[in-house]
């Protein structure tokens, strides 16, 4: 493994950032892996650290392709982590928001420029991303429809979904959205947890990717046999939204099945602790999102159930 | 007369509730909207928001139509000194049109789009963030110009930037109206957390001409100032390169030249200059820094250049 930085900023008062990659095999640069772009993902940084772990022994044992070159990015934005902030640390700016990135502009466009280019011209990106609204999923893999990456390519990640999103604006300067306009088939990896750890999750995650690598010939040890793949556009899912605000209870985990009219949740008043609402699903399925945290609005997306 | 937008129940005992103070009078069917508040750390806007209700108030006789006040369309970011929505860290201006079915935000969104559909015209108004002072000023895009650019010369700004459409900016309150149909312009002015009166007052001069134009207002008013329109190319973007402490050397508003010193980025620690900052076109310093602590790429100035791809002067419908 050759560790290196591949992009350094320098503040007033505290140590560079240093962006660290770590490099294996070497030739054709075959994937690159991102994980943590802002300061809360510490599961997708924990999960590039447990992959950083696993290439090491198999480029050990020599089990990495010849000409072929993988990149892992373990986190980008520690500054942020440092100091319990998702976004940059002075401006609030996502990197996550900044790609393709601009050399000459301003401090996070500048990072994202550095990081991006050390990505470029890899066949494949992938990037560990989290959800913008904290829930269980069940891990996944997504893709952002540009035209130019091969849905049927998420199949070799072997997770139970993998799942088309059709970009909105806000897309556009995301890392996966440029990594495809500049010709890297880019998907997103989704993992159950953002700010904390969740072992099984992240097992299943690097065994998805280590997966994905066999499958495409950059590694040649085999890894635990995956799910057949269920291909589905994001607009498909059935979403629930609360129909009230008040302490919300989930009746039923993520990955669980359910019944048409099955009642999966409740709001209860914080105040007299009266059900003020039940919570159905109209649609038989599998329990693909919900939402953890204990109180909730009005309006807030707390189930996605895959018919 | 106040009116609810658009309200949501909060988790404990409260509403997330939006709210617009609508003036009417006379025979006349135009409306005009007056929108701010998508950025909760920008405040400039609520002394223009007073402003215009209090003129309104004391001289209803003379408005011949509708003005719709919307001074807080994030009230969760203004209780809370935040610039985005609070719990979600979102940008509330990159979530435009929003959804009639979407999440909490999605749908407040949408119905505040809902609301303001259909006025003769909107004016979304903000002020910077903390980081940067910006001189009064209105925003568009190219596209948008031919039609934008007649009511934007009346508001009485120092002058308009004309700059390239970027996909990104298709989820703002602004962009969204524009598309469907309902004319708005995007005023900014001043800094974050703060009131500078001075513009409130200047804009204010400016909502009220316009109303005049539109037939809307029949009190006096003042004459605008003839704004200089730019384009994109005119304006020179000034970043730091060194990180430490901004002290600027020239003031908000001066005309510079290339080259000329601009400010000093200092390391107190080593009692060091780090950079000194140097004008990187001849013009007008529209933007300047106001958080004096940066890092490699923090904007510390922008320039509006004065040549053959500025237009001087203002106009009429």
């Amino acid at each position: 493994m050759k560790k290196e930085i591949l992009y350094s900023l320098k503040s007033p008062y505290r140590d560079n950032l240093d962006v660290i990659g770590c490099r294996f095999g070497s030739g054709k640069k075959s994937v690159a892996i991102v994980g943590a772009t802002r300061g809360n993902k510490i599961q997708q940084m924990y999960i590039c650290s447990q992959l950083v772990r696993t290439m090491k022994r198999l480029e050990k044992t020599g089990k990495i392709s010849p000409n072929c070159e993988i990149l892992i990015i373990p986190c980008i934005n520690y500054y942020s982590m440092n100091i319990g902030k998702r976004f940059w640390t002075m401006g609030n700016t996502d990197i996550n928001r900044m790609f393709p990135g601009y050399d000459q502009g301003e401090t996070t466009q500048r990072i994202a420029d550095g990081v991006f280019r050390k990505l470029e011209g890899y066949e494949y990106g992938i990037q560990l991303v989290s959800f913008y609204q904290t829930g269980n999923f069940l891990p996944h893999v997504k893709l952002m429809e540009t035209g130019f990456t091969d849905p049927a390519d998420m199949e070799r990640f072997g997770l139970k979904y993998g799942i088309v999103r059709k970009p909105r604006p806000y897309d556009t300067t995301t890392l996966n959205y440029n990594w495809q306009i500049w010709e890297t088939k880019a998907f997103s990896v989704y993992s159950n947890e953002t700010s904390g750890i969740d072992d099984v999750s992240c097992s299943e995650v690097v065994a998805a990717i280590l997966r994905f690598m066999y499958s495409i010939g950059a590694i040649t040890e085999k890894s635990v046999p995956g799910y057949k793949t269920e291909i589905i556009n994001e607009s498909d899912i059935y979403q629930i939204r609360s129909s009230a605000g008040g302490i919300f209870r989930a009746d039923v985990p993520t990955g669980s099945p359910v019944e048409q009219g099955q009642v999966i949740g409740r709001i209860i008043d914080p105040i007299d602790g009266k059900t003020i609402s039940q919570i159905t699903t109209e649609y038989a399925g599998t329990v693909f999102f919900e939402y953890n945290q204990p109180l909730i609005n009005e309006s807030t997306m707390c189930f996605k159930i895959i018919v | 007369m106040i009116k609810t937008v658009t309200e949501t129940m909060l988790a404990v005992n409260e509403k997330l509730r939006i709210q617009k103070s609508t003036i009417k009078n006379g025979s006349e069917k135009k409306r005009i909207c007056i929108v701010t508040g998508t950025h909760g750390d920008e405040l400039e806007r609520q002394y223009l928001a007073w402003l215009i209700g209090d003129e309104l108030r004391r001289n209803i006789s003379l408005l011949d139509g509708t003005v719709d006040i919307y001074p807080a369309l994030n009230p969760l970011g203004i209780d809370s000194i935040t610039r985005g929505i609070p719990q979600f860290d979102l940008d509330m201006n990159r979530v435009f049109p929003g959804s009639r079915n979407g999440t909490m935000i999605e749908t407040v969104c949408s119905a505040i789009i809902d609301d303001i559909s259909g006025a003769d015209i909107c004016i979304d108004v903000h002020s910077s963030n903390i980081f940067l002072r910006e001189l009064p000023q209105i925003r568009m895009s190219v596209p948008t110009s031919e039609t934008l650019l007649p009511y934007a010369k009346m508001l009485n700004v120092d002058f308009i930037w004309v700059h390239e459409s970027a996909t990104v900016l298709e989820s703002t309150l602004a962009h969204s109206l524009n598309s469907t149909g309902t004319k708005t312009l995007v005023v900014e002015m001043g800094v974050g957390m703060r009131i500078t009166r001075e513009y409130g007052r200047q804009i204010f001069d400016g909502i009220f001409n316009l109303m005049k134009n539109m037939g809307m207002w029949k009190g006096d008013t003042v004459e605008p100032r003839r704004p200089i329109i730019s384009q994109n190319s005119a304006v020179g973007f000034v970043n730091s390169d060194a990180d430490g402490v901004f002290l600027p050397e020239v003031s908000f508003g001066d005309y510079v030249k290339k080259d000329d010193v601009l400010g000093n980025v200092l390391d107190p620690l080593r009692g060091e200059i780090r950079e000194v900052v140097r004008a990187v076109c001849d013009g007008l310093v529209f933007t300047l820094r106001e958080y004096p602590i940066v890092y490699g790429g923090s904007l510390l100035a922008r320039i509006l250049t004065i040549d053959d791809k500025t237009v001087k002067g203002g106009g009429e419908i």
